[in-house]
């Protein structure tokens, strides 16, 4: 009986009156706007200013847009979505940037698997146990740090732990020597730099749940940690996706961490003798920051039309992810949690 | 209570339990940190430790040095680690310094601009825009930069007469600090604004209303007010731009020019068409002679020094946001 009722699904959380729901200071932009017919010169040109820098920045972001679609359509087969990077002289002889795509997948999947449990726990605890205070406080400034540490600081560090011997079955190993390039070197010191951003949006969530709803919980006899998990998780589970797709977006943008721990190659260089998933996993590989860089004329290819192309799909990945950002949070105000 | 509520549900999930297995994971991610940061200064040890405080100085070119440490390792018994980075951390601060200050400036106003004056289409277009901005991968711009920036300052801004000037010193192809600071500026902008916009919408209205009842127009009541009163969300926000633009190393390598050259403001305007390399790039770059002993222990002495100064940053901004908040209300 105990567990049957465990086991249900949270039904809708309680919803807060809807006058609840504006933020401190929303309202300070309505009512009547002042003219600036009244102001001193100094005051409209700095107006000015301020529509000019604003329009700058929009016409920045357009321009980006529209010149990588441009050069992506002019420069993109669909072939090279599943054609690996070869050898040749030309644009046309040497392949397509397969492996470099499915390296941001594997490389993202694998960041986010850790991260995200990872960031919900310390979340959790930061916000629901936080004892003793001393090592929350250490724990809120680790968080910070870890924010702060350049990525190409974490990715020396990834070589340090994964060329030690105690791991040397996560990477390529001959005769003792342990190569420390792998999926898995990577996809660890990634996870790391999406955890930050996990962490800072899930307490965000579980801050903004009101005490009273933690209460209610503890009156029916729910534990702490059965409420945490069966009603607090669900509630704030537009800010666990928010933080998760912030996330993702940080770990397929990183380039440094790649450069240094998944190696130069631009092709999957699986290890041998080794079972389907993990061969490729404990190999080198590429993704497709790592083609781009690459690819730019700076880099060892210099292919600019496919680093054109290969720029092109990863900044409609970002795009998408962008748009799924918005669309939880849309969805989240519409349902009426406690987010803003 | 809980304690008590706790009997229920059997030892499995247990609070006590669960606080002590989330309490081990944080402690283990706190470990982690700290062994990151002893990592990187042990790592970094023979560099300075053979160096002492010349490390910091500028003598020689910091190219040769670079390959006589990594020849070093290759043929005789004997490592080298003399580095004298001087001309790396002098491009890091032009180039961090230059997109810090202008981006500060143009976020400032940008924020404000969202939050107090842009019309509402106008701002429900700008705040997707900036978060598009914001999470546009470095090397994009990277690529953006060596693609289209760098060919037009090349080709077009910098006179033949300017490239003939410095022809036995270093060659002006448009890697610059110009291009360098201007795409670092893009990148570290948005961010500022997230952080500076979310300071000003936190303002008490009533503190403005009491200025706007003075009769002071909307512009100066912002300013003297409002932005006054976002300080510490000012210097929040300036020091992770900064953590960031110190940190960022591929986009750097792409358009910063790679050649360890000091530009000189003293010769004129002209050195913001000077190529350059900061500290982050120089360890992209040589990331292929990570397996030589010596060469390993000088880019993690630049990695030691980035760790370090970002930290120096955070307290600053730290104690910064702590002064202000003092003299405001909570």
């Amino acid at each position: 009986m105990e567990s049957s009722l465990q086991n249900q699904p949270l039904t809708v959380p309680p919803v807060p009156p809807p006058d609840q729901q504006d933020p401190p200071g929303a309202h300070q932009r309505k009512g009547a706007v002042e003219g600036t017919a009244t102001w001193s010169l100094s005051d409209r040109v700095g107006l000015a200013i301020c529509w000019a820098l604003g329009l700058l920045f929009c016409a920045i972001a357009v321009a980006i847009v529209a010149y990588l679609l441009v050069q992506g359509i002019k420069f993109l087969r669909p072939e090279m979505l599943w054609t690996p990077a070869a050898a040749g002289f030309t644009e046309t002889e040497s392949g397509g940037f397969s492996d470099a795509l499915f390296g941001t997948m594997i490389v993202a999947l694998m960041g986010i698997a850790l991260a995200l449990p990872t960031g919900i726990a310390i979340a959790v605890w930061l916000v629901e146990y936080g004892r003793p205070a001393a090592l929350a406080r250490i724990t809120e400034s680790t968080i910070e740090a870890i924010a702060g540490i350049p990525s190409i600081v974490l990715a020396l560090f990834g070589t340090v732990i994964f060329s030690s011997t105690a791991l040397g079955f996560l990477s390529r190993s001959t005769e003792g020597v342990v190569f420390g390039r792998s999926f898995f070197a990577a996809g660890t010191m990634l996870s790391l730099v999406a955890l930050p951003l996990i962490v800072a949006s899930v307490r965000e969530g579980l801050n903004s749940i009101p005490r009273h709803v933690r209460e209610a919980s503890y009156a029916v006899g729910k534990t702490k940690a059965a409420t945490t998990r069966r009603i607090l998780l669900p509630t704030c589970r537009p800010q666990v996706a928010t933080g998760a797709m912030l996330g993702l977006g940080r770990i397929i943008g990183d380039t440094a961490i790649i450069v240094v721990l998944l190696g130069a190659t631009q092709n999957f260089a699986p290890v041998e003798g080794v079972g389907f998933p993990l061969n490729y996993l404990r190999g080198a590989g590429t993704t497709l920051t790592n083609f781009v860089y690459e690819a730019s004329p700076t880099g060892n290819l210099n292919q600019p039309q496919k680093a054109y192309a290969a720029a092109f799909v990863l900044l409609l990945m970002v795009l998408a992810l962008n748009a799924a950002v918005d669309v939880v949070h849309r969805r989240a105000r519409k349902v009426g949690t406690w987010s803003h | 209570m809980d304690e008590e509520l706790t009997q229920e549900y059997g030892p499995k999930w247990s609070d006590q339990r669960v606080e002590r297995m989330l309490g081990a994971l944080v402690c283990g991610v706190v470990a982690l940190l700290l062994a990151l940061i002893v990592t990187v200064f042990v790592r970094a040890w023979p560099s300075f430790s053979h160096n002492g405080l010349a490390w910091f100085s500028s003598s020689g070119d910091v190219e040769e040095q670079l390959n006589a440490i990594s020849l070093s390792a290759q043929t005789s018994g004997e490592f080298v680690y003399t580095f004298h980075a001087w001309p790396l951390l002098w491009s890091t601060l032009l180039i961090t310094g230059g997109a810090v200050l202008i981006a500060l400036v143009s976020a400032l106003f940008v924020a404000v601009f969202i939050v107090e004056f842009a019309p509402e289409w106008m701002s429900n277009i700008l705040q997707p825009v900036i978060r598009f901005l914001a999470s546009v991968p470095s090397v994009i711009y990277g690529l953006l930069g060596v693609l289209v920036l760098v060919p037009f300052i090349g080709n077009h801004l910098v006179t033949e007469g300017q490239k003939a000037s410095v022809a036995g010193v270093i060659s002006l192809t448009g890697y610059s600090l110009l291009a360098a600071v201007l795409v670092l500026t893009l990148m570290i902008a948005p961010l500022m604004v997230s952080i500076f916009s979310d300071g000003l919408r936190a303002v008490k209205p009533g503190w403005l209303e009491g200025s706007l009842a003075l009769g002071v127009n909307r512009w100066r009541t912002t300013w003297k007010i409002g932005v006054r009163s976002a300080r510490p969300a000012i210097v929040a926000g300036t020091v992770l731009a900064v953590a960031r633009a110190i940190g960022e190393a591929v986009m750097l390598a792409m358009i910063s020019g790679s050649v360890a050259f000091a530009p000189n403001p003293a010769d004129g305007l002209i050195f913001i068409y000077e190529p350059s390399r900061p500290l982050a790039p120089t360890i992209v770059k040589n990331i292929d002679q990570l397996s030589s002993p010596p060469f390993n222990a000088t880019l993690f002495s630049i990695a030691a020094v980035l760790l370090f100064s970002a930290a120096v940053f955070s307290l600053a901004g730290w104690t910064a946001r702590r002064a202000m908040q003092k003299y405001l209300a909570p």
